[in-house]
């Protein structure tokens, strides 16, 4: 009885320090790869270009950074890279350019002040073009038919075939080209 | 003789309310009213000299101070000739300009009657450092942050450029282009100094 005391007391020791022991060894695990995250390798040419393409170079302008072949470029790419090594988020960095070199580096200018243009003036000049077609479309349609109608019922026209004309348009044309067929008869009549 | 004449029927206009189309041409003449200021400014990027040289603040880089502040603004200058030198480490002419600017700024600085204001203009910090180091540039130096000074001057600035204002802040000298050497930088401050 006093063995099996024993060996439970035992066994609840080494079962506690086994879960200390194994917390300790967690935490160095995390602390590792934090460290190993932290000291990340040199940042490849893709990671750097991808925050490169979003920026413009400040002194050659309408040149994005990712492909602008200057020395002050190179070195922005430089400065891109190490700001990565270090770190930095994208937001970071380009806030880090945006303060050094003005808002005109970004390639897309953020919605302020005189910039929100950009963003408005587009779509707005584009629902404005469709409405004007809209309503174009619609004036022309209705003037198109209201001819027609009148043409086709007007008593002094000649009588067509319904059967040949089988849309409103058809109709009208054909009746304006009748219209003036029988002006030019009857002016031919008039001369003999 | 009855000649037949085609009468389409009335057809009732319906366009856009009033109020749309007045909307609609008011956004156009603002749209052009900023356009047209966009290129007017465009065309006329350069401070005119005569003109008032609004205020700015530079700040200075690590290591450079003046009156024991890190940072110099124009209008704590008034009583002072005033020199304002644009420069990059990139530029190569900047670099030829380098060592005529510093030793101007030994000749002046005994005085206090003129002092030298370096403008980095959109440059990598260690790099500009580097700049400065080499040339051991000692006149207050510090980056153009956000591009705010250099446009006040010159929205299509050539690096290197150089201005000159007179005792009461007002533009009196320009360089497009770099300064060949001390007696060309002396002879565009002396007049200022003599008060010609």
């Amino acid at each position: 009885m006093l063995n099996t005391v024993r060996m439970s007391k035992l066994m609840n020791s080494i079962l506690k320090r086994s879960f200390w022991i194994l917390g300790i060894l967690l935490v160095c695990l995390s602390f590792s790869t934090g460290l190993a995250s932290a000291q990340s390798p040199t940042p490849s040419d893709d990671q750097v270009n991808a925050i490169a393409r979003q920026l413009f170079c400040p002194i050659c302008e309408n040149i994005p950074l990712d492909v602008c072949p200057t020395q002050a470029c190179h070195d922005w790419r430089e400065l891109i890279r190490q700001m990565l090594a270090a770190g930095k988020s994208e937001a970071e960095i380009k806030q880090y350019f945006v303060d050094h070199y003005g808002a005109r580096v970004l390639s897309e200018p953020p919605a302020r002040g005189l910039n929100w243009l950009v963003y408005v003036v587009p779509p707005l000049a584009f629902c404005a073009g469709i409405f004007l077609l809209f309503m174009a479309f619609r004036t022309w349609r209705r003037t198109g038919s209201g001819s027609a109608a009148a043409l086709v019922s007007d008593p002094s026209m000649p009588e067509k075939d319904p059967g040949s004309a089988n849309s409103q348009g058809d109709a009208a044309s054909s009746a304006v080209d009748d219209e003036y067929a029988a002006r030019f008869e009857e002016q031919l009549r008039k001369q003999r | 003789m009855e000649q037949n004449t085609i009468n389409p029927p009335a057809i009732k206009r319906r366009g856009a309310p009033l109020w749309i189309q007045l909307l609609v041409w008011a956004g156009l003449l603002a749209l052009l009213v900023i356009l047209g200021l966009g290129l007017f400014r465009a065309q006329h990027p350069i401070l005119k000299i005569g003109s008032k040289v609004p205020d700015f603040t530079l700040k200075l880089f690590d290591g450079y101070q003046y009156q024991q502040a890190s940072q110099v603004s124009l209008s704590s200058l008034r009583g002072k000739v005033v020199v304002v030198n644009f420069w990059a480490s990139w530029c190569v002419t900047c670099a030829d300009e380098a060592p005529a600017m510093e030793a101007a700024w030994q000749y002046y600085q005994p005085d206090g009657k003129v002092v030298f204001l370096g403008v980095d203009y959109t440059d990598v910090d260690s790099k500009a450092l580097e700049f400065l180091s080499r040339f051991s540039i000692t006149y207050p130096n510090g980056p153009d942050l956000g591009t705010r000074i250099t446009p006040i001057f010159n929205k299509n600035i050539a690096m290197p450029e150089t201005y000159i204002m007179d005792q009461e802040g007002v533009l009196r000298q320009e360089q497009i282009g770099p300064f060949q050497s001390v007696a060309e930088i002396r002879s565009a401050i002396d007049p200022l100094l003599s008060g010609k």
